[in-house]
Order: structure tokens, then sequence, then C-alpha cells
């Protein structure tokens, strides 16, 4: 599953494979006549659309391709490197960004592609943008403030607009079309003739554009893995087909109480009831966290059992199977959910009477195991939690 | 003379499809501001260390104990930029020294234009913390609301400004 940074790829390695990423956008740029001032500045004048054209197709291919990689597991869109919003900074260097697009003709990826084949403008505009630099850190404390102001984190588009992703994706799909074949027709009035990049029949445009279309509602309906997930194995039915070992309350009491190593009790309650209540040696992890990859190493141990906890039986059970769907192993459910082990071991419980012989032993093994845990709890209440550091991917400039 | 360039669709097709292998491979997108920032850096570290080591601005990147600001993700991927792009240009038969322009200007207001054009992506790109390919184009990919805005702002920035600007394309 990607991406393969840091785990499978060092961070030396990952600059070569920037190397060759860049070696591969170099070349597509210039392909696409990104190398040209000329038709760079044709997007804002609509004798050439070029700019467009790439920019949007490659805004949505890349798009597409990340969702759809996502929702069938192969990308771990939870570690992917977002570029957060700073709001009105982010506007007001565009704003000079775009004002240096129309005057100097290129961005900082193009005039590269341009100085590479000769151009000589280029070459200028790329020194132009050191000097940039250098006047905007040697200023830097008048604007520093400002520059770190109106801070959102890493926030999406659909949510800021308050729709969702789906929806989102499928007007931005709708909106590149109706751009594409609009930028056309004002193309062909500026140049007064066919431009030259749209040497094919309207019929094999149509077409295509419907096919995008389509793609775009089937994002409209293509929700998102965890919750595609969480829905099947929270299914009666699946759950019918898919039994899944229990384990009852007095036996995860006596290897509570034994401290036997190779089990992990796994509470997926809400963090509030954790923090109120909790048994000794789980860890809480509400089973929307399962995909994160913050649990996958503990998770990924197969000598250990893992015990689901929960409200309900039901909540563990959808809790076990998800852990099976996401090709974790070793799992059990504790009957009668949180609040019977609760009321049966932790709280002075009414004695068992089935009139079998060993009535008396599970008294005396439920009383022994309420003091021993409480106590154990009593102890963890003292121990300080030691906190992991995460590698985080970085991004941006 | 005209050039053969690739269809506008099919070559935004392959940059998405460079831009989904860079973000699959390495949880990252492209760039090229950053490149040109961490250059700019080394300069001043090389030409002015002390004074760089006290800038607010510079002192983050520079200093004992830090990395070589050109040992960066960015650096070695717009290094790529250099070296597709000159291969593009070999294959294809464009490589040329030249100057581009509107017909209406002379080489020298060109360059006078390009440098003023870079200087202002250069301080742009601080602000929005990447351009059109960093900030805009990769967040758009992950649908980050920073991408689509930067991507509104520089092109909205950009028609604004094209009246005022025609004589030097027209």
């Amino acid at each position: 599953m990607g991406p393969f940074v840091p785990d499978l790829i060092s961070d030396q390695l990952n600059l070569v494979v920037a190397l060759v990423l860049g070696i591969g956008f170099g070349f597509v740029l210039e392909q696409a006549g990104f190398s040209s001032s000329r038709r760079l500045a044709g997007v804002f004048y609509g004798y050439d659309f070029t700019v467009l054209r790439v920019f949007f197709t490659a805004a949505v291919t890349a798009m597409s391709g990340v969702l759809l990689l996502g929702r069938f597991g192969l990308l771990d869109t939870g570690e992917i490197f977002v570029n957060p919003t700073w709001m009105v900074p982010t506007i007001v260097g565009g704003i000079i960004m775009g004002t240096g697009f129309i005057v100097g003709g290129y961005c900082p990826g193009t005039s590269v592609c341009a100085a590479a084949i000769g151009k000589v403008d280029a070459m200028f505009f790329v020194g132009g943008g050191l000097a940039g630099v250098l006047l905007f850190g040697e200023f830097y404390p008048l604007y520093k403030d400002f520059n770190d102001s109106t801070a959102l984190g890493s926030v999406k588009v659909f949510d800021s607009l308050g729709m969702s992703q789906g929806l989102f994706v499928f007007l931005l799909i709708a909106v590149a079309v109706g751009a594409f074949a609009f930028t056309t027709r004002i193309e062909k009035r500026v140049n007064k003739t066919t431009a030259p990049s749209l040497e094919f029949n309207s019929r094999k445009h149509i077409a295509a554009g419907v096919g995008v279309l389509a793609l775009g509602i089937l994002f409209l309906f293509l929700n998102d893995r965890k919750t595609h997930l969480i829905n099947k194995v929270s299914d009666e039915g699946y759950m019918a087909a898919h039994p899944v070992k229990a384990m009852d309350i007095d036996e995860l009491a006596f290897r509570i109480i034994d401290r036997e190593p190779n089990i992990q009790i796994i509470d997926v309650r809400s963090s509030d009831n954790f923090a109120r209540l909790a048994l000794p040696g789980s860890v809480n992890i509400p089973t929307g966290d399962f995909f994160s990859k913050e649990w996958s190493s503990p998770l990924s141990r197969r000598h250990v059992k893992k015990i689901l906890l929960g409200e309900s039986e039901k909540e563990e059970r959808a809790a076990c199977l998800l852990l099976e769907e996401l090709g974790y192993e070793n799992f059990a459910f504790l009957t009668g959910g949180f609040d019977a082990f609760k009321n049966t071991i932790l709280m002075p419980s009414a004695l068992v009477s089935t009139g079998s012989r060993w009535d008396k032993d599970i008294n005396d093994f439920r009383e022994k195991a309420r003091t021993s845990i409480l106590d154990m709890m009593e102890k963890n209440k003292k121990k300080e939690s030691k906190e992991v550091k995460k590698k985080k991917i970085q991004g941006g400039c | 003379m005209k050039t053969k360039y690739m269809n506008p669709y099919l070559a935004g097709f392959f940059l998405g499809l460079v831009l989904l292998a860079t973000i699959f491979i390495t949880g990252r997108g492209l760039g090229a501001s950053g490149a040109i920032k961490s250059v700019a850096v080394a300069i001043v570290d090389g030409v002015a260390p002390v004074h760089a080591e006290h800038s607010l601005f510079f002192g983050a990147y520079v200093g004992p104990g830090k990395e070589n600001p050109l040992k960066s993700w960015l650096v070695f991927e717009v290094a790529g930029v250099l070296i597709g792009g000159f291969i593009s240009g070999l294959v294809s038969g464009r490589l040329k020294i030249v100057t581009e322009s509107g017909s209406r200007i002379r080489p020298g207001m060109r360059w006078l234009f390009a440098a003023v054009g870079g200087i202002l992506f250069g301080i742009g790109a601080q602000f929005t913390r990447g351009c059109t390919s960093g900030a805009a184009l990769s967040g758009m990919a992950v649908l980050s609301t920073a991408g689509f805005m930067a991507m509104l702002a520089i092109f909205g920035a950009g028609y604004a400004g094209a009246y005022f600007a025609r004589k030097l394309w027209l």
C-alpha cells in the first residue's frame, strides 16, 4: 500500500526518486509546449488554451487516481501530504504570482523547463525568482505575522464548501468538460481558424467528454474505503455469515490477573468512556482508527490475541470483522460487552448459584479477580504513558 | 516554422499520471518554487553565512547542525525537470538559444519583464507556500482548500492583468 516513503524508501533513495519523477515532469511539460512563454500567455488572451487543457486534465487525472487508489486500499490517503491553508496569505500570494505570470510569461516549473531548451527569457525569469526569495527573506520580519495568519490547517476543499467529496469531484469534472468545450470555441474565434492542437473531429471530443462525465458520476456515488468497510462488517447478514470467536468473562478475568503477555485488550468505546473506566493493559482504539497506520504494528502481531471490548457484542463483532477485512489475525470478542464484565467482576456481584458444585469456586475466583484487577487499575493510574513520535511526510515548499 | 507539440489533453493526462505516481510513491506532490527557494537560501548562506544565520527567515534553514539546503526533495526534482525538459527539447528539435516574446517589444524589454515576473513569483510563492505546480496543481490532486484557492487567485490575477500586459504578448 502506498506511499512507500518513509518505511520502504529511505530519505536518501527518495532524492533519487525525486530526480526520476522530475525528469518525467520536465519531459511532459516540454512536450506540452510549456517551454514557450507565448504559448503559456495564450490562456489569458484566448489564442491558446493549452494551459487550461493540460492543467485541468492533469488535476482531474491525478485526483481521480488518488481517490480510486484510496478507495481500493492501494494508497493510504491518511498518510499523504495535504498542503495546509493559510487563507489570506494564500490569496495574496496567488494574486502576486498571477501578476508575475502575465508579466513574465512563465511559472517556476515551466521556466526551468524552458531554460533547459535555451529560452533566454526563461533564464531571466529564474534569476528573478531567486531575487524574489531574497527580497522576501530580507524584509520577512515586516510581514511574518501576516504570513502566519488565518491558518486553517490541512482542510479539504469540499469540507470548506460544505459538500460531500463525491459531489465536489463530480462538479469539478463537469466544470472541466464545460470549460474545454467553451474555450475551444473562443480559441477558434480568436484565431479565426481551427487551432492546431485541435485537429480531431468533434465526435471524438463529444465521446471523450461524455466518458469523462461518466467518471464524474462514478465519483458522485463512490464512498470512501472506511465507510464502505464499516458498513460491510456492520451488516446483519454479513455478521451472521461470519461467526467470530468469543471469550467469556471469567476467562478474560483470569488472563488479566495471570498477566498473560500474549493478549491485548482493545477497547473500541469512546475515549470519554475509556477515560472513566478501563481495564488494565487495555488500549483505546475506536473502530474508525483501525485504518490508521499508527496502529498497524501492534495490530499485526499474530501471536497476540486481540480481545475486542465494546459497549455491545454487536459493536465488538463488527470490530473483529473489520480487523479481518484489514488483514489482521487472531482476535475474539468479549461475551456480554464491557458492562457485563464490569457488573460481574468489577462490582461486588450477586453470588452465582446454579446449584452446581463449581458455584463456590466461581464465586471465590470472581471475588479474588475483583480485588486483583481493581488493584492493578489503581497502580496503572500512577504510571505515565510513553509518547511514541510518528514520522510524518513533509511536502510543499 | 511550426513545431509539433503533444495533444494538450494527452499531455495533461501524462502529467496527471506523473503527479499520481509521485503521490503514490512518496506521499507528496510535485513542486518547483521550493527548489528556487532552497537555491536562494544556499546562495545567501554561501555569500554571507553570518547574516543568513541571524536572519529571521534564512536562519531557519542554515546554521550549525542544519542539513545542506540543496539536499532537498524539490531541488533533486527540479534538477530532473531540467534534464527532462532538455531531453524533450532534444528529441523534438526544439533546442535553441532564443528569446521569446510578443512582436511589439524588443528582447531587452522582454528580459526585464521576465525578471520582474520571476521576482513576483519568488515573493508570491512564499506567501502561498508553493506555486502553480506545488500549491495549485498538487493541492488540487489531494483536494486541499489551499490548492483551489491558489489556482483561482493565480489565474484570476492573470486574467485581471491581461489587458494591461497586452503589449507584451499581442
